[in-house]
């Protein structure tokens, strides 16, 4: 019952966030200003792990590898596919809904607490609109971005550790991730940042924006924003992984 | 002029205001007072819509906020100006933009004539050389003076302060109740002060309503207090041994 409630009060929010804003040129700006915040500020660590984890993917490929059967270009291929497939789109999105997830609710849930939410209701503005609508609209924006950073980023990582390591020559890793390529994974990945970006944001942002009391539940509800951003990211993986690759 | 008919709240079953009915009367400090706990925020939120009554009726000058559709409420609530118990200044704006912030929501002025305006209201409160500051650089007091100056930017009728001295010292609490009193008699505004500080309500207080447990128990000017013979006003007013000697003595003296 409580779940059921709960639903239905994210989805009254979420329409009050859609509904038509104030005054298109401030939202505008405040998107560009979003994009900043959450999503140019997010490329460096994006990097760092896509960069570690490719190397990180191809290593541990090549020696699970073993057999004389199996050619060594396709250790390119596999990491290529799993950081196309499932790396870049969901590891990076749970990455993001810990990062900028929490700094969303933990913004909104302070904004509510110190009545700077009840200042702009006086004002008779929709507040749920103006702080949250261009946080939406600008990580559905960049997170593709962030995700094509993060694919590129993370197959130079694993052509790094192979030259740094020894373990596979730098052909062979070439000709992997050359090799049978299906364009169509990139538009999956980025279908699937899209609807992540989606989630980590109206989620966290919907926990902020009904906490009551101080500090503590800010906190708490920053973390709870988190995890359950995180298990709906897990459950949308496996719907649209059965709608689009099925 | 503010009209509360038979207004009742409650959370989850529990009473918090029970039929309050009151005026407010335009040009004039109105006070809401009562201890911590009473019902005044409560009653002051659904009065302005943040909260929303279960029963009773908020008209604005022959407009009934209670039974607005959405965009009633929005055009009305342009038409107030309302000051927060924390000043619920904008952080990551400065001060500046803070009280140009509804005339850019609101308006299509010009920019530097929203400066000029945020200006003439800065100055207003008598606050100079801050513009390019921060919320979070400002003393208690100044950030409670931008929070008027935002309220009173777009020229409103009704003005609405949470507990404007709180956490203030007493000289800097004086500075912002005759703000407050010099604002609602030079633009003429309906104003309605929520407080439990008794130096305000002798201050400022031309009209007062004293609520307790959710019921609105004495009405009254602030001369009118020191002549109540109602027992919870009294237990209120005079709290301390001090104010009770003041009581004792002046009672003596009659």
């Amino acid at each position: 019952m409580k779940t059921i409630s709960a639903f239905g009060k994210y989805i009254i929010f979420v329409t009050r966030v859609f509904s038509r804003p104030e005054k298109t040129k401030i939202y505008l700006q405040q998107t560009i200003r979003e994009i900043d915040s959450l999503g140019i500020n997010s490329i460096g660590i994006v990097i760092v792990i896509s960069i570690f984890i490719g190397a990180v993917i191809t290593l541990q490929t090549r020696y699970n590898l073993e057999s004389s059967w199996i050619p060594l270009y396709l250790i390119g291929l596999t990491a290529r596919d799993t950081i196309l497939l499932e790396f870049s789109s969901t590891m990076v999105g749970l990455i993001l809904a810990g990062k900028v997830g929490s700094n969303i609710a933990s913004e909104i849930g302070h904004m509510r607490i110190t009545e700077q939410i009840d200042a702009l209701e006086m004002m008779g503005i929709n507040s749920a609109s103006y702080l949250i609508l261009p946080k939406i609209l600008a990580t559905m924006v960049f997170n593709p971005v962030l995700t094509i950073i993060s694919m590129v980023v993370g197959i130079f990582g694993g052509w790094m550790a192979c030259i740094v390591t020894g373990a596979l020559s730098s052909s062979d890793y070439i000709y992997g991730i050359q090799y049978w390529f299906i364009p169509f994974y990139i538009t999956y990945a980025l279908v699937k940042t899209v609807v992540y970006a989606f989630i980590i944001t109206s989620v966290t942002a919907f926990h902020g924006y009904y906490v009551q009391g101080g500090a503590l539940e800010v906190g708490r509800c920053s973390t709870r924003g988190v995890v359950y951003s995180s298990i709906l990211i897990l459950l949308a993986d496996v719907i649209l992984t059965q709608l689009m690759l099925a | 002029m503010i009209e509360v008919e038979h207004l009742y709240k409650s959370f989850a079953g529990v009473p918090v205001l029970e039929d309050i009915s009151v005026t407010f009367e335009r040009g004039k400090t109105n006070l809401i007072i009562g201890r911590s706990g009473s019902g005044k925020t409560v009653l002051m939120k659904c009065i302005v819509g943040l909260h929303e009554a279960d029963q009773g009726a908020v008209i604005f000058d022959n407009r009934n906020f209670v039974g607005m559709n959405f965009t009633g409420r929005k055009e009305l609530r342009k038409e107030i100006g309302m000051m927060f118990q924390g000043g619920a200044l904008f952080d990551s704006l400065t001060v500046e933009e803070n009280v140009i912030f509804p005339l850019s929501m609101f308006t299509q002025m010009p920019w530097d004539e929203k400066r000029e305006r945020a200006n003439v209201c800065l100055k207003r409160v008598n606050l100079d050389n801050v513009n390019k500051l921060f919320p979070g650089e400002l003393s208690g007091g100044m950030k409670k003076r931008v929070a008027i100056a935002r309220a009173i930017v777009q020229n409103p009728r009704y003005l609405f302060c949470d507990e404007p001295n709180s956490g203030l010292d007493p000289k800097t609490a004086l500075v912002i109740d005759d703000l407050i009193s010099e604002i609602t008699h030079d633009y003429s505004i309906t104003t309605v002060v929520n407080t439990h500080d008794m130096n305000s309500v002798m201050e400022i207080g031309q009209k007062v309503i004293f609520i307790h447990q959710g019921f609105k128990c004495w009405e009254g000017t602030r001369e009118e207090i020191l002549d109540s013979d109602n027992e919870h006003l009294n237990d209120f007013v005079f709290a301390s041994n001090f104010a009770k000697k003041i009581k004792s003595l002046t009672s003596k003296d009659s």
